[in-house]
């Protein structure tokens, strides 16, 4: 499903954010990307959203290699992820439904389609009963909530996730851990980046360990 | 893809963004609609003497002044060469006696007449030629010149010549300000539009990253433009209607001391649909420069 082989990163400046890095991801496998601040994890993540382009090597997603795409061509590989932030990227002008039905406008599905699906994905983040209220009056548990749900509104195969329990105690980041567990016995792919070790030892998940931008 | 949602998404994103901010919304339409105002105003009252202009130089008149001391016999010869030209329609004779009663008549100034020696007016044609081309009726007027004791010959589509070639004038230095002004609009849309790309800076990258096309960020600013403008139109019709009536109360005084009646004409149907049109279309035009110079410095930065 996701596969890098020989993927360097150097930035305009010359740091080598991720060097010589290889491996491949199955379709329906979570994986866990770890190491300290620095070490590249968020870099990797960009480099499979299309975000940043390899400085060498190949990003290959779903069969397309990432890094030759064309410019118009990126909003559509895009639609294959759900993207959870650790800061949410919430849109605080708008309530949260709104926020979730956001996915689905751009993929263009018929209101009344968005509608239920929006409520369903609120639903599952147990969000529903908050439809009209802003953003903003949510806890920080219940905003990353509202991010997973717009991650996944649009049933995407592959959730790419960074720090999404950076700013959460244990108990509020148990409960995202246990939702992107049920999304993975379901079928989609995980791709989840965090620096919280204790999070990963409860998970019999693959752990791909980054240190200054090596696998180790 | 269902096109038309798209669309009536992005123009529902932009009404409620006017309904959020009526005042600055508004406030945008009115500086537009202003600008607009000072050529559409100027192009009506063109358009309002270019009509008077049409109406009067569709009959030209020629009149033939015969000298003071002429005779009556070679007023009958004049009368007898004009009866033989081909290129004449109809004419009239004009005594001087009668042409100082019309003239007192009309001025009111009888009591003035005590005061004349002797009659200042001379002896008259007036004539209808058959060929209204400019060209023949010059001709015609210097043939009517070499006739005998004819003192002056006086074409008086003169006047409504110097007056079209004036609607003429007016009409291209409105076109100017309309190109100039036009491209201020441009600019000020453009402008407008640019901090409305900077506000929505947060709401353009999260939709980036979730998947969202150039053509759907950029289709609610490219409404946002056009909507803009065709406020502004709206803006620049009611501003210049207003303006005409309140002219028109002038008018109508004035109208009146000369026994006249004149109005000046609002701007018809088809004027005001391409008014809109074209003001709608400078505003697609600024919000477009607008979003093709800022929204590619927009970059996600996950």
């Amino acid at each position: 499903m996701i596969s890098f082989s020989q993927v360097y990163k150097r930035y305009p400046g010359g740091h080598e954010a991720l060097k010589n890095l290889s491996f491949t991801i199955e379709a329906g496998e979570m994986a866990f990307i770890t190491g300290p601040t620095g070490a590249g994890k968020s870099t990797l993540l960009k480099l499979v959203a299309a975000i940043e382009k390899p400085s060498s090597g190949s990003v290959v997603v779903s069969g397309q290699n990432v890094g030759k795409l064309r410019r118009s061509a990126v909003p559509f590989l895009r639609r294959n992820f759900g993207l959870v932030f650790q800061d949410h990227k919430l849109l605080y002008d708008r309530n949260v439904l709104e926020n979730v039905i956001l996915p689905l406008d751009i993929a263009g599905l018929p209101r009344a389609e968005s509608m239920k699906r929006a409520r369903a994905a609120l639903d599952k983040v147990k969000l529903l009963g908050l439809e009209k209220a802003s953003p903003i009056s949510l806890s920080g548990g219940e905003q990353q909530r509202l991010c997973v749900a717009r991650a996944i509104v649009n049933r995407p195969a592959i959730v790419l996730a960074d720090e999404p329990t950076g700013n959460l105690d244990a108990e509020y980041a148990g409960e995202i851990m246990e939702m992107f567990q049920s999304f993975n016995q379901v079928g989609v792919t995980l791709l989840i980046a965090t620096h919280d070790e204790s999070l990963i030892t409860r998970y019999s998940s693959r752990v791909l360990h980054l240190k200054q931008g090596e696998l180790l | 893809m269902n096109w038309l949602s798209q669309h009536r998404l992005a123009l529902g994103l932009i009404l409620d963004r006017f309904v959020r901010a009526p005042f600055s919304s508004l406030l945008a339409m009115i500086v537009f609609g202003v600008t607009l105002s000072l050529p559409l105003g100027l192009y009506t009252l063109i358009e309002n003497v270019k009509a008077v202009a049409d109406n009067v130089s569709l009959e030209p008149q020629i009149t033939v002044f015969m000298s003071i001391g002429a005779d009556a016999d070679s007023t009958r010869q004049v009368e007898s060469r004009l009866k033989g030209r081909n290129t004449i329609m109809q004419f009239h004779f004009i005594p001087r006696d009668r042409a100082l009663q019309e003239l007192l008549q009309s001025t009111g100034l009888v009591d003035v007449a005590a005061g004349l020696e002797r009659n200042p007016l001379p002896d008259a044609f007036v004539i209808e030629p058959k060929n209204i081309n400019p060209g023949e009726l010059e001709k015609l007027r210097k043939d009517l010149t070499k006739l005998p004791k004819v003192d002056k010959v006086l074409l008086d589509t003169a006047w409504a010549e110097r007056l079209n070639a004036m609607v003429r004038l007016g009409r291209d230095v409105t076109l100017i300000l309309a190109t100039l002004l036009g491209f201020a609009l441009v600019v000020i849309t453009s402008n407008t539009i640019r901090l409305q790309i900077l506000s929505q800076r947060e709401e353009i990258e999260v939709s980036t990253l979730i998947g969202a096309t150039d053509a759907f960020i950029r289709r609610p600013f490219l409404y946002h433009g056009a909507l803009q403008g065709l406020g502004g139109g709206i803006a620049a019709w009611l501003i210049v209607s207003l303006g005409l009536q309140l002219l028109n109360v002038g008018i109508a005084d004035l109208a009146k001391l000369y026994t006249a009646q004149f109005r000046l004409l609002p701007l018809g149907s088809v004027d005001i649909l391409s008014l809109l049109l074209f003001s709608s279309l400078l505003g697609w035009l600024g919000a477009f420069l607008a979003v093709g110079r800022h929204l590619r410095r927009i970059e996600p930065r996950a």
